[in-house]
C-alpha cells in the first residue's frame, strides 16, 4: 500500500493510528492481569482499616507521594537503609498505588514501626524539630482538625467495588474470617466500620490526645502500618525470586 | 463582531486561535511562577508558611497542570487550529463546538488547579483531576476530535499535510490514555478510588505518564514544528520519506516505553526489560523527527543569524535531540538503578518540557502573533532578550539538576571500607540544597523570559488595537461625510 492512500483517506489514517498505538498497552498491560506470578503468593497483606484508610486518604490528599515513595528495589544499599525489597503483594490493595517517582524525602514503605507514634506527631507537626536539616512543610493542621468518619462506610463501600474485600454480606465477612482471622474481619466489615475506627484509634491512641480523633491520628495509624503485614522471616530469599 | 469590522472579512476562524494564543501566555506565566515558587520551597523550607494551600505536596499538581495542560494545551489548541485551517485550506468546523472547547479546557484547568490546592486529587501524577473533571475534559475532547477531525474531512487539498497526522496521533492517543487511566468508582464528588491496585495500577500510570510526554508534549509539539519551522525558513520539510517513517515508528514505539519509570519495582521483569527495549529503539524515530526539522534548514543557515524566531525553532529541536538521548540512556536498567528517584529525572523532564516543547511554542507564536493581529512584533530586540533569558535558564535548571541527581544517587548507594552505608538520607538532602538555590534561580531566569515576551506581546496587540481604532474612525469620518 503507498503512503498515499493513507493521507488522503482521513477515515483511513485514524483507523491506522488507533491500531498502531493500541498495540504497546496491550502486550504490556493486559497481561499483568492473568499472569498469575504477577502478585506473590504470601500471608499477613490485608486491606487497611477503616482508621489506616482515613490515614491514606489524607496522605494522598496532601501529595505525600510527590515526595516520598513506597516501593524498595532490590540493591544492597536500600536493603539497608528500608529493609526488604516490595512485593506487589504488599500494595494489592492500593487504591491508588503509591509507589511514587521521586525520593526527596526517604522511602516509606517500611516506615511502619521504625518511629514511635510521638516521634510522628512531632515530626508531621514540625520537622526540623526532630530533624534540623529537613525541607518538609510543617503539617500542624493535622493534630486540630478532627478527622471527618461521616462518609467511611461509602469510603469502604467504593472500595468493596473495586475489588478490597471490605465485607457487606455475611458470607463475605465469613469469608474474611477465614482469610485474615476473626479480629481483622472485624474490622473488614462495613456496617461497624466507624465503630472499628473509634475503637482503634482509643486502643492505640496514636495522635497523643486520648479524647480526639484528628486527622493525625488517622496518617499515623496508616504510616505505622506500611510494610508492616508481611513476616518475612517465614520465607527464604529464593522464593520471592521465583516470582520476578 | 464590532471588533472585526475593520480586519478584512477572514477567511478562517482566527479568533479562537487568538484566545488560546492569549491563555496560553496567561498558564506559562501562572504555572511557571508556582513552578519557581515549590523549587524555592525545596530550597527554603520555611515558604510552605503552614498555610496548607502552598505546602509542596498541593502546589506540585498545580504546577504540572497548569504548565502541561494549561500552558501546552493552549499552544496546542491554538497552533492546531490555525494549522489545520491553513493547511486544509478550510474554514474550522463547527465554530461553536470550538468556541466550548475554548471555555471547557481552561475552566477545567483553572478548577482542577483550585481543586488540587484544596486537597482534591486522584493522586496519580498529572492524572490528579478528580473524576467529574475527567469526565468534563472528556466531553471537551470528543468535541475537539469532532471540531478536528470535520475541518480535515472540508479540506480542499486531497492530502492530509504531515503535520496534521501528528496533531491527529495526539487527539486520538490523549482520548485514549485519559479514559484508561481515570477509571475509578466515585465517592462523592470530589473522592473516588481508581479501578486498579497495586502494580496494574502502577503500570497503567505510567502507561499514561510516559505517553502524557509522548503523545501531549512530543507527537502534538512536532505537529507544531512540522508546520512553523519549514513557514519561518521559507522552505520545505527536508524530507518526506523520512516524515513517514518516523511518523509511524514514533507513534507505535512510544506506546511500549512507559515501564521504564518502574525498573526495579515490583512490575514483573518481563514488562520493564520490554520497555526498556522499546524505549531504546525510541531514540531512532524521536532523532528522525530532530533532523527532519533541522534539515528543513539547510542552506538557510544565515537565517540563525538574522532571525530570532529561527533561533527559538532551532534551538527547541536541539533540546528535544538532547532530551531523546537522555530519554533512552535513562532506560538502561543499570542507569536508572541510580537516576530513578532523584532530580536527574526532573531535570530530564524540564530539559525536555522548557527547551523543547515550550522553546518551540515561543517561536511558533512569535510567528503566529503578527499574523493573528497583522501587527509586527513591537520588538525584535525584545524577542533576543526572551531568547538568552530563555536559554540560560535552561542551562542553569538542568546542570543544577544533574549535580543534585547524580550526587545524591552516588551518596546513596556508597559505603564505607565496613560495608556501612555511607551516608544518611538526610545528608543528601543536605547535599542538594546548593543545586535546588541554583534550580529556582534557573527557573526565575525562564519566567523572567516569558514576562519578556508578555510585555513583548502587550505592546503588539495594543499597538494593533490602536491602528484598528483609527481606521474605524477615519471609515466612520468618511461615511458620516457621505
Amino acid at each position: 500500500m503507498r503512503h498515499e492512500h493513507i493521507e488522503t483517506n482521513s477515515g483511513l489514517m485514524l483507523l491506522l493510528i488507533l491500531v498502531v498505538i493500541s498495540v504497546g498497552g496491550l502486550v504490556e498491560i493486559v497481561p499483568l492481569f492473568y499472569i498469575n506470578e504477577t502478585i506473590e503468593k504470601v500471608d499477613g497483606v490485608r486491606p487497611y482499616t477503616p482508621l489506616e484508610q482515613r490515614g491514606r486518604d489524607i496522605y494522598i490528599r496532601e501529595g505525600c507521594y510527590l515526595c516520598h515513595s513506597q516501593q524498595i528495589r532490590p540493591f544492597r544499599d536500600e536493603w539497608l537503609r528500608y529493609g526488604h525489597y516490595s512485593l506487589a503483594a504488599e500494595s494489592q490493595y492500593d487504591h491508588p498505588f503509591q509507589w511514587g517517582s521521586k525520593r526527596t524525602g526517604p522511602d516509606l514503605a517500611r516506615v511502619g514501626g521504625k518511629y514511635s507514634n510521638q516521634w510522628h506527631v512531632q515530626h508531621l507537626v514540625a520537622p526540623r524539630s526532630v530533624v534540623p536539616q529537613s525541607i518538609m512543610p510543617n503539617y500542624p493542621w493535622l493534630l486540630n482538625t478532627e478527622l471527618d468518619t461521616s462518609d467511611i462506610a461509602d469510603r469502604m463501600r467504593a472500595l468493596r467495588a473495586v475489588g478490597v474485600p471490605y465485607s457487606v454480606t455475611q458470607a463475605e465477612y465469613e469469608a474474611n474470617v477465614q482469610k485474615f482471622g476473626q479480629a481483622v474481619a472485624d474490622q473488614l466489615d462495613v456496617s461497624k466500620a466507624r465503630d472499628s475506627l473509634f475503637a482503634q484509634a482509643r486502643e492505640r491512641d496514636f495522635d497523643g490526645l486520648p479524647d480526639q480523633i484528628t486527622e493525625m491520628e488517622a496518617l499515623v495509624a496508616y504510616l505505622q502500618v506500611l510494610g508492616t503485614m508481611v513476616d518475612f522471616t517465614k520465607y527464604d530469599e529464593g522464593y520471592f525470586a521465583t516470582f520476578r | 463582531m464590532a471588533q472585526s469590522s475593520a480586519l478584512p472579512a477572514e477567511q478562517y476562524n482566527y479568533d479562537i486561535v487568538r484566545k488560546f494564543t492569549i491563555t496560553a501566555m496567561v498558564w506559562a506565566v501562572l504555572g511557571m511562577s508556582v513552578g519557581v515558587y515549590i523549587a524555592s520551597e525545596l530550597a527554603w523550607p520555611f515558604l510552605n508558611f503552614d498555610i496548607p494551600e502552598l505546602t509542596f505536596g498541593r502546589l506540585r499538581p498545580v504546577h504540572t497542570t497548569l504548565v502541561i495542560f494549561g500552558f501546552g494545551g493552549s499552544a496546542l489548541f491554538a497552533t492546531s487550529y490555525y494549522v489545520v485551517q491553513r493547511t486544509c485550506q478550510a474554514r474550522l468546523a463547527f465554530p461553536w463546538v470550538a468556541e466550548f472547547t475554548f471555555w471547557g479546557w481552561n475552566g477545567g484547568v483553572a478548577l482542577g488547579a483550585l481543586s488540587y490546592m484544596a486537597g482534591i486529587t486522584q493522586g496519580r501524577e498529572y492524572a490528579e483531576f478528580e473524576w467529574p473533571l475527567d469526565i468534563a475534559i472528556t466531553l471537551v475532547w470528543v468535541s475537539y476530535f469532532a471540531v478536528y477531525v470535520e475541518t480535515i474531512r472540508r479540506r480542499s487539498q486531497p492530502h492530509i499535510y504531515v503535520a496534521n497526522w501528528f496533531y491527529l496521533a495526539f487527539i486520538v492517543a490523549v482520548a485514549l490514555l485519559h479514559i484508561f487511566n481515570n477509571l475509578a468508582v466515585p465517592v462523592s464528588l470530589t473522592k473516588s478510588y481508581s479501578l486498579f491496585s497495586g502494580v496494574q495500577d502502577a503500570m497503567t500510570q505510567w502507561w499514561y505518564g510516559h505517553n502524557a510526554v509522548g503523545f501531549f508534549l512530543t507527537a502534538a509539539f512536532l505537529g507544531m514544528m512540522y508546520y512553523f519551522v519549514p513557514k519561518q525558513a521559507g522552505r520545505p520539510v527536508y524530507s518526506y520519506r523520512l516524515s513517514i517513517i518516523h511518523f509511524w515508528a514514533l507513534i507505535f514505539l512510544y506506546m511500549w516505553a512507559g515501564g521504564h519509570h518502574l525498573h526495579w519495582t515490583s512490575l514483573p521483569d518481563w514488562v520493564s526489560t520490554l520497555a526498556a527495549t522499546f524505549s531504546i529503539i525510541l531514540l531512532m524515530p524521536s532523532w528522525g523527527g530532530m533532523i527532519n526539522g533541522i534539515m528543513t534548514l539547510s542552506g538557510a543557515w544565515d537565517k540563525l543569524r538574522s532571525d530570532p524566531i529561527m533561533l527559538f525553532l532551532i534551538t527547541s529541536l536541539s533540546f528535544y535531540g538532547m532530551s531523546t538521548f537522555e530519554g533512552p540512556l535513562m532506560s538502561l536498567k543499570s542507569v536508572n538503578a541510580l537516576s530513578h528517584y532523584t532530580d536527574w529525572t526532573v531535570g530530564h523532564v524540564h530539559s525536555g518540557a522548557l527547551g523543547w516543547v515550550a522553546l518551540v511554542s515561543f517561536g511558533s507564536f512569535y510567528h503566529l502573533i503578527p499574523r493573528l493581529w497583522e501587527k509586527k512584533m513591537y520588538s525584535q530586540t525584545l524577542i533576543y532578550v526572551h531568547f538568552w533569558l530563555a536559554t540560560i535558564g535552561i542551562v542553569l535548571y538542568i546542570t543544577s539538576l544533574w549535580v543534585a541527581g547524580i550526587g545524591q544517587g552516588l551518596m546513596l548507594r556508597s559505603f564505607d571500607d565496613y560495608g556501612n552505608l555511607a551516608y544518611t538520607f538526610i545528608e543528601t538532602v543536605e547535599f542538594m540544597h546548593t543545586p535546588y538555590v541554583w534550580r529556582a534561580l534557573g527557573g526565575a531566569f525562564f519566567v523572567a523570559g516569558v514576562l519578556v515576551m508578555v510585555y513583548n506581546m502587550a505592546m503588539t496587540l495594543r499597538a494593533a488595537r490602536r491602528e484598528q481604532a483609527d481606521v474605524e474612525a477615519k471609515l466612520a469620518a468618511k461615511l458620516a461625510k457621505a
